[in-house]
């Protein structure tokens, strides 16, 4: 690929124990261009999630990133930045949006607060300019601007993460990392809001990192998908080459697992 | 279905009052569940699922409307112990469902020694082996464990295990799935299919995914704000979906068939609607088809 957005190389994470090491991530690497919606799935433990927050450097002891590992944004090397570097990364190059992002709020500030905090401490908004800028904001996720004035138990579980994702967008981030940012939520509501992404991506021109257990929303929704397995990444794709031709063992089990409205029922064929 | 069903709702009405408000968890809803089968009842959160199943298991009254058990109404003081050995429930959290002090076999012998109390320890201690060999885990290395030192998906199946260990008629499962990895989840599926036929077990299977529902179920009910707004045989009404919520649901359900962007069903376009009018109280009822009703949607 050529002048990748992200481009993560030989990354190795180890969560370091008392007498042996976790291996989370073994050695993987793979690039997201600009624009792109990439997907990364796998089970509980493969160490998705801890990609994820070392792309911007969340990641906190005992989660060590070992030598050799390479996470370039933008041309940058993220894991040689300092502090003050970092404060630049994070929001305004790359966002993200956690999985209990609905929890994510604090209760005791009202959503206006909220967006002020972000846009103060990034790039020293005044109040009443925050908060045009936050209604803006909000109506990209078809959220009223009087919504405002609310506290974060004053709307839905779905509307508070639109919220976040609006939030998520206050600075123009390049990168979106969502990390199953809709399992908490019903069907409906998850497909309200990855196809309000979906457009935003094509009108604002961000990438998604979006990270999910649950393949066939990762195939209905991205442009590429890598998928992991105890810490590798075992297969990277286009969406529908993976869906349509599998080629690792791995990936095939993910898809007969997984029970759909046209597929075979219990008891029928080999699934039982 | 003619043979009488095991268990039954009646009307049955359940209303929630808080502060001056009032959610209307369940409104006059019937359903059967008969041996051998599995009935799927299918919404969103606050659809009033979970509260179909704490009336069965008669964790709550209903206001109105009654509970039948082999055709008879069940009495309020009624035998609880006798019915809890009949109806048993599998919960959604593998994590929070077993006590982390007990042991597996803890668990497996409290339920026998409540409801079977002439069983000597020898014949406890076989029976709880026996139901942990029916889930496909291996008694000699499960029964000394705690729960911590077990997978969510084992831990499911623990759960299981301790439902039949009373040898009930009636499981109710209360998204028995939905907690545990997708690699696992059809093989709880699977174990629960295989003991419905070989125990001619009644399931009631609660869940907010319709595809596994479908995987599982012969009948399926769609709920949405405390009343049933569609049910039916499994096929026809997901074959042939009439109520606007129904279609809604299947509309949204991940297919990997049909991408984003390209052209929306018609009920995403329509959500607010359907959720509003779906919601409104509708007491007529309209058999659309040899065995699928629906309660149409006001309009």
């Amino acid at each position: 690929m050529s002048d990748p957005l992200l481009s993560i190389r030989n990354l190795s994470i180890d969560y370091v124990g008392a007498t042996s090491d976790f291996h989370a991530v073994k050695n993987v690497s793979f690039d997201i261009a600009r624009g792109e919606f990439f997907g990364l799935a796998g089970e509980s433990g493969c160490g998705k999630s801890t990609i994820a927050f070392a792309i911007s450097r969340l990641h906190r002891p005992p989660a060590i990133i070992r030598k050799g590992s390479q996470i370039v944004l933008d041309g940058r090397d993220v894991l040689t930045l300092d502090d003050a570097e970092l404060r630049q990364l994070r929001w305004r190059e790359v966002a993200m949006v956690f999985q209990s992002a609905m929890n994510s709020l604090n209760p005791v500030l009202t959503i206006e607060d909220q967006f002020h905090d972000v846009l103060k401490t990034h790039t020293g908004m005044s109040r009443s300019a925050a908060r045009a800028r936050a209604a803006e904001l909000l109506a990209l996720v078809d959220i009223a601007a009087d919504r405002l004035s609310a506290y974060p138990h004053q709307l839905s579980g779905g509307m508070r993460q639109r919220v976040v994702i609006a939030m998520c967008l206050a600075l123009n981030p390049k990168l979106l990392i969502m990390d199953e940012p809709t399992t908490a939520l019903d069907v409906v509501v998850q497909r309200e809001i990855l196809e309000r992404i979906h457009k935003l991506r094509q009108e604002l021109g961000f990438a998604v990192l979006f990270i999910t257990h649950d393949l066939a929303l990762m195939v209905q929704v991205s442009d590429r998908i890598g998928i992991m397995l105890e810490g590798e990444l075992v297969e990277v794709n286009d969406a529908q080459a993976i869906y349509r031709s599998p080629q690792h063992d791995y990936t095939r089990k993910l898809w007969a697992s997984m029970p759909r409205l046209g597929g075979e029922r219990a008891g029928e064929g080999a699934a039982s | 279905m003619s043979e009488t069903p095991i268990l039954a709702l009646e009307g049955v009405s359940k209303t929630f009052h808080r502060g001056g408000s009032a959610v209307h968890a369940a409104r006059a809803v019937s359903f059967a569940l008969h041996p051998g089968r599995t009935l799927a009842l299918v919404g969103e959160s606050g659809s009033g699922k979970t509260t179909a199943a704490r009336l069965i298991m008669r964790e709550y009254r209903p206001d109105s409307g009654q509970l039948l058990f082999r055709g008879a109404a069940v009495e309020a003081a009624g035998d609880l112990r006798a019915y809890r050995s009949a109806v048993q429930m599998v919960f959604q959290d593998p994590f929070s469902s077993l006590n982390p002090v007990h042991t597996i076999r803890q668990h497996l012998e409290r339920p026998l020694r409540l409801h079977q109390p002439n069983l000597g320890a020898a014949e406890r201690k076989a029976a709880a082996a026996e139901v942990l060999a029916r889930v496909q885990l291996d008694p000699a290395l499960i029964l000394p464990k705690y729960p911590h030192e077990l997978s969510g998906g084992q831990r499911q199946r623990i759960s299981i295990a301790r439902a039949l260990a009373v040898n009930p008629e009636v499981i109710v499962a209360d998204e028995p799935t939905s907690m545990l990895d997708v690699s696992v989840r059809l093989g709880i599926l699977n174990l629960l299919n295989d003991m419905k036929r070989q125990m001619r077990l009644a399931v009631l299977y609660i869940t907010h995914d319709i595809a596994t529902a479908r995987y599982v179920a012969e009948e399926i009910m769609v709920m949405y704000a405390g009343q049933i707004v569609e049910w039916g045989e499994t096929d026809r009404v997901l074959g042939n979906p009439q109520h606007p919520y129904t279609r809604l649901l299947l509309s949204a359900v991940p297919d990997p068939d049909r991408r984003f962007g390209d052209a929306r069903p018609a009920e995403l376009e329509q959500i607010e609607t359907i959720r509003r009018q779906s919601a409104l109280e509708q007491t007529e009822i309209r058999e659309v088809a040899p065995g699928h009703f629906i309660r149409p949607m006001p309009v």
